[in-house]
């Protein structure tokens, strides 16, 4: 089996003795309240999700993800795990305490053992994992909105949060033995944030031609408006999955974290999280992570040349196409027709389609999964 | 000098050679090529090991299997 990114699925939850020595003394502690995708962040490290990350970055790490894209031990990482705060909460903290995180409805989310507390340049950190300083950008917009002080330190897990969508959420020791259980000595990941076109299928059921599993791998979380909710991307890959796929040989599972859409730094971070899932790889299609035209389509595919020690290996797929003439799905490498024979997998084309409560046409989407969206009230995010 | 690099010696004729090979690729200098193909063969090296115990593997069985994705 693959190995987990820096060789250790890390495990940082607290046990039931530990959880309730550090209840007892949490109200003598400090706190700090954490928003949504904060405990998200929390919740990967702590079950191994980010491994080799055992808390927020401390500066030097935060520094060398920031200009190299590897933590100071020469392992990739592109993705800056950090934790923000405001300069007068900094001033009350010190190094060395022990401080509750707190979730929604004021529950102990999880201990944060303070290393130290730093200053950054919110320019500089967009430019260098967004490669742009453009707020319309939603990457950028937020870091431009984070608070001035940074924190580094291990975490320890105290709760994990509730979920509606528990049925699907397994952590990386869980998939790591799903796999071992299903014999699947090759899995690739699929990351999603969509409900399921012809064009996915295609691009899945090919990379599964060459491996034994599929691990259909969607992003639940904060989402853009207009982006599918989260519950009908799971239905719809339900659907796709009971009608169309061998049941030994696809699973579902969900991913707890906000979309970045820093392109070709988080295909890399994708790259990894499915690593410690156990994929050994991974699709990556047209502008992965992307977000309108701030990345070329094929950087998160170019940005793999400079890992060749990431272990996972890559899946890179160009956009795919139903050809008329052909009467099948295609692309630039497998049909000789002009465009003028093909229709393309238009995400907003489906999408107006679906919104009118038409059902778009078998040759883009299966009509089992266009009913499952239309039966929702409003399958978009608002 | 910067303290995130170090210098190695290689011989010249090496050099010259990486030097050669590296002309119209994607790799930007010779320091470029050697630590891509150091960190690829490093990367190789590590051994697969599985890291759960016996407890752990029955305990996440009896999960799966409650939650539909094993038999």
């Amino acid at each position: 089996m693959i190995r987990p990114h820096g060789g250790k699925l890390i495990e940082r939850i607290l046990r039931q003795k530990e959880k309730e020595s550090i209840l007892e003394r949490a109200e003598e502690l400090p706190s700090l309240k954490l928003d949504g995708e904060l405990i998200s962040d929390v919740e990967n490290i702590a079950c191994g999700v980010f491994s080799p990350l055992e808390g927020f970055l401390g500066q030097s790490e935060y520094r060398n993800v920031l200009n190299h894209m590897r933590l100071t031990n020469d392992l990739p990482w592109p993705i800056p795990i950090v934790f923000d705060v405001r300069e007068e909460e900094a001033e009350k903290l010190r190094e060395g305490q022990e401080i509750i995180l707190i979730g929604e409805g004021e529950k102990p989310v999880a201990v944060l053992y303070l290393e130290e507390k730093y200053e950054y340049d919110k320019e500089e950190l967009a430019e260098k994992v967004f490669q742009t300083k453009d707020a319309s950008h939603p990457g950028v917009a937020k870091v431009l909105r984070m608070k001035e002080v940074l924190l580094g330190g291990k975490i320890d897990l105290i709760q994990e949060s509730a979920t509606p969508f528990y049925r699907y959420k397994l952590k990386p020791l869980e998939t790591r033995i799903l796999f071992k259980e299903k014999g699947w000595r090759t899995v690739v990941g699929f990351q999603t944030r969509n409900t399921p076109h012809i064009g996915h299928e295609y691009v899945q059921k090919t990379a599964l031609t060459f491996t034994d599993g599929i691990f259909v791998n969607p992003v639940i979380g904060r989402k853009k408006k207009g982006d599918f909710k989260d519950e009908v991307i799971i239905a719809s890959y339900e659907e796709l999955i009971r009608n169309y796929y061998l049941k030994e040989r696809a699973v579902i599972v969900i991913l707890q974290m906000e979309m970045r859409y820093a392109g070709p730094r988080e295909a890399i971070f994708h790259a990894i999280i499915r690593k410690n899932f156990g994929c050994t790889h991974i699709i990556i299609g047209r502008d992965h992570a992307g977000v309108g035209n701030f990345y070329p389509p094929y950087a998160a595919q170019d940005i793999f040349e400079e890992f060749p020690d990431l272990e996972i290996m890559p899946l890179f797929f160009k956009s795919f196409y139903f050809c008329k003439k052909c009467d099948s799905v295609v692309n630039e490498k497998t049909c000789p027709h002009p465009p003028s024979d093909h229709i393309n997998f238009s995400g907003t084309k489906i999408r107006e389609m679906l919104i009118q409560g038409k059902i778009p046409p078998s040759e883009l989407m299966r009509p089992e999964v266009a009913k499952i969206i239309i039966g929702y009230d409003n399958p978009f995010v608002e | 000098m910067n303290k995130e690099y170090t210098n190695i010696m290689i011989p010249t004729s090496l050099y010259k050679r990486i030097e050669e090979k590296i002309k119209g690729s994607k790799v930007k200098s010779v320091p470029d090529f050697i630590t891509k193909v150091l960190r690829e063969t490093l990367s190789k090296e590590q051994v697969s090991t599985e890291e759960f115990s016996k407890e752990d593997e029955e305990k996440v069985k009896e999960r799966l299997k409650a939650l539909g994705y094993i038999d």
